[in-house]
């Protein structure tokens, strides 16, 4: 009986895997099927993810358990955040975003600077000496830091050296999207290896 | 009309077809290729290789299916050297739908791993004893900074609902400072947050294991030695797969990425070559 339930989960898997493949041949009525019932499954599956890993545990269960009133507090500003859908009291819902924004600024701020400023402006402070390959890589990270931070400096009409540093920065900049994109490629790539492996692996066995 | 206007007007199709058969021809006829070790991904694998037995590794499993043929052959590799090194994994997960990936996972690899220790005398490995998943919860940054002072406070027990303190191994693990590392697994934005806030204030050595859309954004961070290792994709997975002297899917993917690479780059130069030619044509 096990067997049965794996094999009818392959073949429904296989099945919304070509259905969701022939859009690449031209939109149909078999790829809208499983867009919609990606659709819905992921949100019914949050849902009840939601429920039974954050509401019942972390609330329902220590307010009806162990009696602890002041999640009723939470609680409250969760509710409210629902206001936003009836016009007269969405003001409410107010309450709950300035806090989440107030905690999120909060956190952010100091992360940006302890987490990410400070220790890449350490990063950039990279020694010059010696002739090999290693100066020359922070070599090129410093300029690079200078040219991409002048192009982003607009205090100044891009003229003459600053607008020269600049180009430099943009190249930079551009050389930076072209590793990203090589990388996005390889990323949507192994995807697509991915399925295959599964529907000619796990699916029709060719490849052993 | 030349060869090239009619490869301008070619039905994108064929260029879906020409993809499909680049990368089934090669994972079909079993082509292999070389892995070149990068020196991220030797930095991370000997990072986790070199710790003594019995040290505690938080492993982020922070991904959902989308993100599978990337992350899984990392993780599996992972928690299989893990396992191999008598190092003892706890699994946290930031993704609700990579709970049930990295539950299923875990089972497996512990499975194949007791299978082949019984055959050749070694230990088994147990739940509880020598890893364990604490499983999904909500918090984002305030949770990766609240488990600086106590993982407790946001995971009372793991996810099969046990108590923390009712499993041996998490008995003496009470924040970062009881792990050795993180090897955090990300398809998306929780990599930045561990460097931030668990790095920056914690300093715990942090390893990222990322999908390969992000993993550009995080050589700055391996620049300024804000991470100690850094496996990026497909590539990444094969290349500690090899490391790890356990070629799988990882491996077996990359020469079939590599095919469909050549191609892609033959379609630009072909593109590149009709364009000039077609404007040069009109220009006269």
């Amino acid at each position: 009986m096990h067997n049965f339930w794996v094999i009818l989960g392959v073949w429904m898997a296989a099945f919304l895997t070509l259905a969701i493949f022939s859009f690449l041949y031209k939109d149909n009525p078999f790829y809208k099927f499983a867009e919609h019932l990606y659709v819905g499954t992921s949100a019914g599956y949050m849902l009840i993810y939601t429920y039974f890993l954050v509401i019942k545990p972390m609330l329902i269960d220590p307010i009806s358990q162990e009696h602890q009133w002041i999640l009723l507090i939470p609680a409250f500003f969760g509710v409210i955040m629902l206001t936003r859908w009836f016009p007269k009291i969405a003001w409410l819902s107010r309450w709950s975003i300035a806090f989440t924004v107030g905690i999120g600024t909060g956190l952010a701020i100091t992360g940006s600077i302890q987490g990410l400023l400070v220790p890449q402006i350490k990063g950039t402070l990279i020694a010059l000496h010696g002739w090999n390959g290693a100066t020359l890589n922070n070599l090129l990270i410093i300029i690079g830091v200078i040219a991409t931070l002048t192009y982003f400096y607009f205090s100044k009409e891009h003229r003459g050296f600053v607008g020269k540093t600049a180009k430099l920065g943009i190249t930079y900049i551009m050389i930076a999207f072209g590793a990203s994109f090589g990388y996005t490629v390889m990323a949507r790539i192994s995807l697509l290896i991915g399925r295959m492996y599964f529907l000619f692996h796990t699916w029709i066995p060719l490849i052993k | 009309m030349s060869i090239f206007e009619k490869f301008e007007k070619i039905d994108r199709r064929f260029i879906f077809l020409l993809v499909a058969l680049a990368v089934l021809t090669p994972l079909i006829f079993k082509v292999t290729m070389k892995i070149p070790i990068s020196s991220p991904v030797k930095s991370a694998f000997k990072a986790v290789d070199t710790l003594p037995r019995g040290t505690n590794i938080l492993i982020s499993v922070d991904y959902d299916p989308a993100s599978m043929p990337e992350l899984q052959p990392m993780y599996r590799t992972l928690l299989y050297q893990c396992f191999e090194k008598g190092l003892k994994p706890v699994m946290i997960v930031q993704w609700p739908l990579g709970l049930p990936l990295s539950i299923n996972t875990m089972a497996e690899v512990a499975e194949q791993y007791n299978e082949m220790a019984r055959k050749e005398g070694k230990d088994t490995v147990v739940y509880g004893r020598d890893y364990v998943n604490i499983g999904y919860r909500p918090g984002g940054v305030a949770q990766v900074v609240g488990i600086g002072k106590e993982i407790r406070d946001y995971f009372e027990s793991d996810y099969r609902g046990t108590p923390l303190d009712s499993l041996p191994m998490m008995k003496d693990i009470h924040n970062y400072d009881n792990f050795a590392l993180l090897f955090a697994l990300e398809a998306g934005s929780m990599g930045d947050i561990y460097v931030q806030y668990a790095n920056a204030r914690f300093g715990i050595k942090i390893i990222l294991g990322m999908t390969a859309v992000s993993a550009p954004d995080a050589y700055p961070y391996l620049q300024a030695h804000q991470i100690i290792g850094l496996l990026g994709g497909l590539q990444g997975a094969a290349e500690y797969e090899t490391l790890m002297k356990r070629p799988a899917f990882a491996t077996m993917g990359m020469t079939a990425q590599s095919w469909v690479h050549v191609l892609i780059v033959l379609f630009i130069l072909i593109g590149n070559i009709g364009y000039f030619i077609s404007r040069r044509k009109k220009r006269s």
